[in-house]
């Protein structure tokens, strides 16, 4: 598991050690990856990350014209294994997060430990002011920064 | 017997707190009726998943799956009872349950689901 920031480290490896999740990524809604656990590629995460935040940002769309509230959470339920894409509110903006599980645990079991970490994200986090957001011209710099961070190379 | 009914006659046994009706593999609730202060949403997901893991367990040692699960702790116990359709019926109760009488209706119970 890794981090790019380090308040985030204690609560998302209490929801992975409680969860048995097989891969997590937490990214801000614009899609910069925050944290991720059980990626091997960074292209993985790069993909990961893009279609997270594009689903989030469709189904909040969807929701925002049928007149609801957002949407909690969604699930995509798999034979070998299972999806759950969650966006959550914390001090330093809205955040994603991505579960995939397997069999071994279930849907509940995820959920409820997903909202405890979110619980404790908030307490966590710092109070200082929320980093400014990305500009285009700083993206690649950025992004190969946190890539770099996240995989250790 | 619908399964309000189901749950309306464990819940009526002195002690207990409150019963869910549990879908074991997602670990989520189907129907409840619980006391204040008993997380639902908790007692379920932990409670399939213990089920679930007691019975591939019991599987791999070559036995039946369990017919009732009695989870006891200082201030209280859970009871589950494994049905058909992957339900479980789950029991929240306090110590001083009867737990005889509870343990009877939940397995009478849980076979009637389905």
């Amino acid at each position: 598991m890794r981090a790019l920031e380090p308040w985030v480290v204690e609560p998302l490896q209490a929801f992975l050690s409680e969860s048995s999740a097989r891969l997590t990524l937490l990214m801000t809604s614009s899609g910069q990856v925050v944290a991720q656990h059980g990626f091997s590629r960074s292209l993985d995460v790069m993909t990961a990350a893009a279609l997270g935040a594009g689903i989030v940002a469709s189904t909040e769309e969807l929701a925002r014209l049928m007149g609801s509230p957002r949407f909690g959470a969604l699930v995509h339920h798999g034979v070998g294994q299972s999806c759950m894409l969650g966006a959550f509110p914390t001090p330093r903006g809205r955040w994603i997060g991505l579960v995939v599980f397997g069999p071994e645990t279930s849907v509940g079991i995820v959920q409820l430990f997903f909202d405890q970490m979110v619980e404790q994200l908030a307490l966590a986090a710092p109070r200082e002011q929320a980093p400014p957001p990305m500009l285009a011209e700083n993206f690649e710099s950025e992004l190969d920064a946190s890539l770099k961070a996240l995989f250790g190379r | 017997m619908n399964e309000r009914d189901l749950l309306d006659r464990v819940t009526r046994v002195p002690g207990v707190r409150g019963v869910l009706l549990v879908a074991a593999a997602d670990g989520l609730v189907v129907a409840e009726q619980l006391m204040d202060g008993v997380d639902g949403r908790a007692a379920a997901a932990l409670a399939g998943s213990l089920v679930g893991r007691l019975t591939r367990t019991a599987e791999q040692a070559g036995h039946q799956r369990p017919t009732f699960v009695h989870l006891r702790a200082e201030a209280g116990s859970v009871l589950a009872a494994p049905g058909p359709d992957d339900l479980v019926l789950v029991a929240v109760i306090a110590p001083d349950a009867n737990v005889g009488l509870a343990r009877l209706e939940m397995i009478d119970a849980a076979g009637r689901l389905g």
